[in-house]
């Protein structure tokens, strides 16, 4: 069934100030959401150079321990919560309606509550410095957190500050719940006729699962916070607080049973990204879509097992159990790497912007997969557990993974989103200075862990000789600033530029969002094409290929 | 003719974005996913509860006396709201609001008849949150769960002032179906709660 062409002009009005602020649109929350992410990713990030320079050089008194400990606990807290959650969200609530051929969220008011949650979150957290402080890492471990006994002797950055800090988490929490049970509710209800399960565009498939996880992780972290808060207010500690008969091992493990699958939160729609990226071009079906799914499923599946590894140095959780299963999923994430390449592969590559960001997806993550799955291994936990290998761990899975991908996913959509490109040249040189700066930051960490730097430590002495190395990953650090700043350039120039029409479909895409014009008009699609397989606008492009794709079992 | 085709015609609306699917209703499907996070926040409450008893040999500690009798008069008017609520949904699915009506009101009565009688057993017992981890665990589980009774009691008397309105009928009634859903959970709860601090100990 060959069809007309699509409608040729978008709706271009502009909105006011009261339309943000009451909008259901998802395609505007979904720019909400972006917004206030980057926001808050610059806010993150200011504290980030703050850490870098004070340990730039030994013995530097540039802020006080105090600060210090506030800054890398905002940091980690605004970073996750604040930063790579929302902006994925936001990403998903601009693309998985249009991508399964939906007019909205299946709750759109709900989902407005969802974003405007965020900002009020964010400023609980933040009015912690303004209270004292919150000084107990993002992990807020007890007894740290819970106070002396008795819930007295509160510290400096233990008191009011932490009572903020975990009424923001909250807020965050139920913001992420409403936002899980409606993109759920979406994905099983709102699908277009044809739309089957098994031809959801993948990164609708790593939402889904991401938003189960969600739905199940997030509250138990809303009863451990709940328990922390009652804790240091009313109980003295009965919960949580060795001191007062109460178990601070409960709080890691609810915390964990939690912060686990918050990481595959902040991975698996990013190789969602990653995965309607590469295809696109490399001028190829994805290799194995239903392989894909199938590992999808178990990373989501496994990552409720695993959550004592950030245990294993307590010495009370079951440790052949946890490092099985944690250098299990290694599996289905070594078959996600398959697929990747196997896309490549005698592909017709395109090296555009969203193309090299998804290409520094596959290095760095594979560097922090890797040396996560070292982690994995109990005696080598042992020796570098809490060093400053696991920030390096984690930086390249959160920076080298996931924020590659966000960027990866910005300029891929942004034509989508506002009916303009994102300047090509600015864009490359972007991604240039990323790839530098997150290396030159974060691979020194790995050789201050093996010689045995803790991590949150507010100085070193100049005996230590880590200070080469530390300067090194200074200097990293504010290359990656100097990046987002081009990044922001890049953003300024583009909208500063006259207006050229960008036509619906500007990469050749496969999926529904291509099929409307670029910005979509506020109900998605005047019309839809047929929905025959994971790829429908490639299929009405290419009917013939579609045709010989559809004989031979594949794309289907 | 193409599968597409045909799945137009049988949604019989032939508009590219249906939302008249067939199957459960989009709201009732978000209900039931709402009640699977509470379902993992009671679990989280009642981990905490268990770790406790497992770490204290002393468990219910010396002195602390509970009033099982209360409770089980507290069961009973659940369990039988839970009963009241099922009957008032299987009236409004055969179309009799006024039916709807009657049994919403009862489970409604029924709902703050178990809030009330659950600040009254506070009153009674001796010991206080503040009183060591058994007291801190009873009041923050029983707690949390008499805060769900009340927001279902609320949302019962939405239902009830929605159908006083004249909304709801045979075929629109998704609303009263997905607060019934919800009311039972909470009834569930609490028999896990009873078996845990009553029976179980």
């Amino acid at each position: 069934m060959t069809t007309a062409t699509l409608a040729p002009v978008a709706v271009r009005t502009r909105t006011s100030w009261l339309e943000w602020l009451t909008t259901t649109d998802h395609k505007k929350i979904g720019q909400l959401y972006l917004v206030s992410s980057l926001v808050f990713f610059v806010i993150g990030g200011i504290q980030a150079l703050g850490i870098r320079s004070q340990l730039a050089a030994p013995d530097m008194t540039l802020v006080d321990p105090e600060t210090y400990n506030e800054f890398f606990t905002i940091h980690g807290t605004t970073m996750i919560f604040l930063f790579a959650m929302p902006i994925l969200s936001g990403l998903a609530n601009f693309v998985v309606p249009l991508q399964i051929g939906a007019i909205d969220m299946a709750f759109p008011r709900i989902n407005a509550l969802s974003f405007w949650l965020v900002p009020v979150g964010g400023l609980l957290i933040y009015s912690s410095y303004a209270a004292g402080g919150a000084a107990i890492g993002w992990t807020g471990y007890v007894p740290l957190s819970t106070g002396g006994a008795g819930g007295q002797n509160f510290g400096p950055g233990l008191g009011t500050g932490v009572d903020l800090w975990i009424m923001g988490l909250t807020v965050l929490g139920f913001s992420s719940i409403l936002g899980a049970i409606n993109f759920l509710a979406t994905i099983f209800r709102m699908r277009a006729p044809g739309m089957r399960m098994f031809r959801l565009p993948i990164f609708v498939w790593t939402v889904l699962v991401t938003q189960s996880l969600a739905l199940f992780a997030i509250p138990v972290f809303t009863t451990a916070l709940v328990l922390l808060f009652i804790d240091r207010n009313f109980t003295g500690g009965a919960f949580l607080n060795p001191a007062n008969g109460g178990s601070a091992i409960l709080w890691q493990h609810m915390f964990w049973f939690f912060g686990h699958p918050e990481v595959y939160i902040m991975i698996l729609p990013a190789m969602g990204i990653i995965s309607e990226v590469v295809p696109v071009f490399s001028r190829k079906p994805l290799f194995g879509y239903h392989a894909f799914v199938g590992a999808t499923i178990a990373i989501g599946l496994l990552a409720f097992g695993v959550w004592a590894h950030h245990m294993f140095a307590t010495g009370l959780v079951y440790l052949p159990f946890f490092s099985f299963l944690t250098g299990a999923i290694g599996v289905p994430t070594g078959i996600k790497f398959f697929n990747w390449l196997a896309t490549m592969w005698r592909g017709k590559l395109r090296f555009s912007t969203p193309m090299l960001f998804a290409i520094g997806f596959l290095a760095f993550f594979l560097i922090g997969g890797l040396d996560g799955a070292l982690l994995a291994a109990v005696p080598f936990d042992y020796d570098v557990t809490d060093t400053y290998w696991v920030v390096s761990h984690l930086h390249y899975v959160l920076f080298g993974g996931t924020v590659f991908a966000v960027f990866a996913g910005i300029y891929y959509w942004f034509p989508k989103m506002y009916g303009r490109f994102l300047d090509e040249r600015i864009g490359k040189w972007h991604w240039l200075l990323t790839a530098i700066g997150v290396n030159v930051a974060f691979f020194p960490q790995h050789l201050l862990g093996l010689e045995g730097m803790p991590r949150r430590i507010a100085t070193y002495s100049a005996d230590t000789p880590w200070a080469p190395l530390n300067l090194l990953s200074t200097i990293g650090a504010f290359t990656i600033a100097l990046s987002v700043l081009l990044f922001v350039v890049n953003v300024v120039v583009t909208f500063r530029r006259p207006l050229e029409p960008v036509p619906d479909d500007p990469w050749d895409g496969n999926t529904l969002e291509w099929a409307t014009t670029s910005p979509p008009p506020p109900h998605n699609f005047d019309r839809l094409p047929p929905i025959r397989s994971s790829r429908p606008v490639f299929d009405e492009k290419y009917p013939e290929l579609a045709e010989r794709a559809a004989s031979a079992g594949a794309a289907r | 003719m193409t599968a597409e085709a045909t799945s137009l015609r049988r949604d019989g609306t032939g508009e590219p974005s249906v939302h008249a699917r067939r199957g459960i209703d989009t709201t009732i499907v978000g209900v039931l996913l709402f009640i699977a996070s509470e379902t993992m926040f009671f679990s989280g409450l009642f981990a905490a509860y268990f770790n406790a008893r497992a770490t204290h040999p002393d468990w219910p500690p010396q002195g602390i006396e509970l009033e099982p009798l209360i409770a089980s008069i507290l069961t009973i008017v659940l369990v039988t709201s839970s009963v009241t609520m099922q009957l008032g949904v299987r009236a409004i699915r055969r179309g009799d609001r006024a039916g709807l009506q009657r049994w919403l009101a009862i489970t409604l009565l029924l709902g703050a008849a178990f809030v009330a009688g659950q600040l009254y057993d506070y009153s009674t017992l001796d010991f206080s949150w503040q009183s060591g981890i058994y007291g801190a665990a009873f009041f923050t589980l029983t707690g949390f769960h008499g805060a769900h009774v009340t927001g279902g009691v609320i949302a019962l008397a939405a239902m009830l002032f929605r159908a006083n309105e004249g909304h709801f009928s045979a075929r629109h009634h998704a609303a009263v179906e997905g607060v019934s859903a919800y009311w039972h959970f909470v009834d569930v709860i609490w028999l896990l709660l009873f078996s845990t601090l009553y029976v179980l100990r």
